[in-house]
């Protein structure tokens, strides 16, 4: 006879299992990709980069790590203290809450629910907040500025990948992150929207505030954005929460674009290979061509990102939403009708 | 000319040729060296940490003529002379403050025994700045250490002065 506490603990124990099913493998994924963004960054302008901390300097960015866990986290006099503690806080909640509905493999998702684009296009949304509060509550002019270029940029961007997610939509019927892998078993959707791929990973960089459009922390105007004030273990809050969102937008292009999980080809010795293998490779191309951006593009100054947003990007996304339904209507191609 | 940049533009010429220079690079050789496991070459004239030099006999050089105290655009040498038993003259105190140096060489090429060169060595820091201000033991014992190379430099280097 199983008591209720007894259940209740149980169920305590999956739910905190099923966190760190989640949080280890990404936290193991930021640090591997910040050894790479540093040592790509590094190879395109013919330096080593790390390379003396552990094998292949392999453990540089744990070691980086942990030297902001003993450095002291200093509270601003002016600031709003509870905020700016709590703004980190949610940045890194909400980049890993969105991780819960990504499916590596068929079936292995922590969340199958069957809105799970919608879900993660919401939470990616929230991530905004945390970076408003820190520039908010900061009480300081390039944290300040930083939030507010920031929150203008990622607004803008959110609306063409919104109108780049309906076109992929349109193409699959359903917004179950799975089904939308699954009808790329044919064709994966960069080759027939490709023009929206590359719109797609385009505002994926200015979403995730990568260079070229690392405008709310750019260094030579703001010092460090938004995260000018903190130190320590917030900051490290930050940093992984900024890149955690770099990983999902990885998996989101994979997830959209490239087929997710699915092999290139399906004929044997590919499709041998389990699908989180092939997830992995994705996602690892796409990080890689996010860290090239990094290395050979110039940053954008704001009102050519403001143009580029507005200008091109949403009366490209919005033709293309026309004119796939269109297409696909008059070929009574749309799934679902 | 405005259609043809905006075809450009539109199908991102310029961000594919950057990214195949890009890629290009990615491959090529390092330009940097692993320094602190290898290190780069340094000329002959390189003008690194002091040292004072002996001869063969193990006699000190300097005779203390203060040619290089004179010298000194930045006042950082600091010499005591005595004639000693012998007649000859020595220096009691010959203090470099390497902090107040500014590696011109100038002590180098004043001097006329050849006593006061810069040698290679070029990793002295050190953790307080007392141990910046060099004494005539410290200087000596630099010369002892570095003299095989600083030899070879000055023979280098010696048809070109």
């Amino acid at each position: 006879m199983i008591s209720l506490a007894q259940t209740y603990f149980i169920e305590v124990m999956t739910i905190i299992l099923y966190c760190l099913l989640i949080f280890v493998p990404l936290l193991l994924g930021v640090v591997m990709a910040l050894y790479a963004d540093r040592k790509i960054w590094a190879a395109v302008q013919k330096r080593r980069g790390p390379n003396v901390v552990g094998p292949y300097g392999l453990f540089q960015v744990p070691a980086d790590g942990l030297k902001f866990i003993f450095k002291e986290i200093i509270l601003p006099d002016g600031s709003d203290k509870t905020v700016f503690l709590i703004a980190p806080i949610i940045t890194l909640a909400l980049s890993i809450a969105a991780w819960a509905v990504v499916p590596v493999q068929a079936g292995v998702v922590l969340a199958n629910i069957n809105v799970g684009i919608l879900y993660i296009f919401a939470i990616s949304s929230l991530g905004v907040y945390g970076i408003l509060m820190a520039g908010w509550s900061s009480n300081s002019k390039y944290p300040f500025f930083g939030a507010l270029r920031s929150a203008a940029q990622m607004v803008s961007y959110e609306v063409s990948i919104g109108f780049v997610i309906i076109t992929v939509l349109l193409c699959v019927g359903s917004l179950n992150l799975t089904e939308i892998v699954m009808a790329q078993k044919t064709m994966w959707f960069f080759i027939p929207l490709f023009p929206m791929f590359i719109v797609f990973f385009i505002s994926a960089l200015a979403e995730t505030n990568r260079p070229p459009f690392d405008l709310p922390e750019a260094e030579s105007e703001l010092v460090a954005g938004y995260q000018t004030e903190y130190s320590g273990m917030p900051f490290v809050l930050f940093m992984f929460g900024e890149y955690i969102n770099i990983l999902l937008m990885c998996a989101m292009t994979t997830i959209l674009f490239l087929g997710g999980w699915l092999p290139p080809i399906d004929i044997y010795p590919l499709n041998a290979i389990p699908g989180f293998v092939w997830f992995l490779l994705k996602v690892t191309f796409v990080f890689y061509l996010f860290a090239m951006v990094k290395a050979f593009v110039p940053r954008y100054r704001y009102d050519q990102l403001m143009r580029l947003g507005w200008k091109v990007f949403l009366p490209l996304s919005l033709f293309a939403v026309v004119a796939t339904s269109s297409i696909l209507f008059f070929f009574n191609l749309a799934p679902g009708m | 000319m405005k259609i043809i940049n905006f075809l450009k533009s539109f199908l991102l010429l310029d961000f594919l040729k950057a990214f195949y220079l890009a890629q290009k690079y990615f491959f090529r050789k390092k330009a940097t060296i692993n320094y602190p496991f290898e290190k780069g070459k340094l000329s002959p004239r390189f003008r690194g940490e002091h040292a004072l030099r002996r001869y063969p006999s193990g006699e000190e050089r300097c005779i203390g003529c203060k040619l290089c105290e004179a010298v000194c655009p930045a006042q950082a040498i600091t010499i005591e002379t005595q004639p000693r038993d012998d007649g000859t003259r020595r220096t009691l105190r010959y203090d470099i403050d390497m902090v107040k140096c500014i590696y011109c060489g100038l002590c180098e090429e004043s001097c006329p025994v050849d006593a006061i060169v810069q040698g290679p060595n070029f990793e002295f820091t050190t953790e307080t700045r007392k141990e910046l201000y060099y004494t005539k033991e410290k200087l000596l014992e630099n010369g002892d250490r570095w003299e095989t190379v600083i030899a070879e430099n000055l023979e280098a280097d010696a048809k070109y002065r």
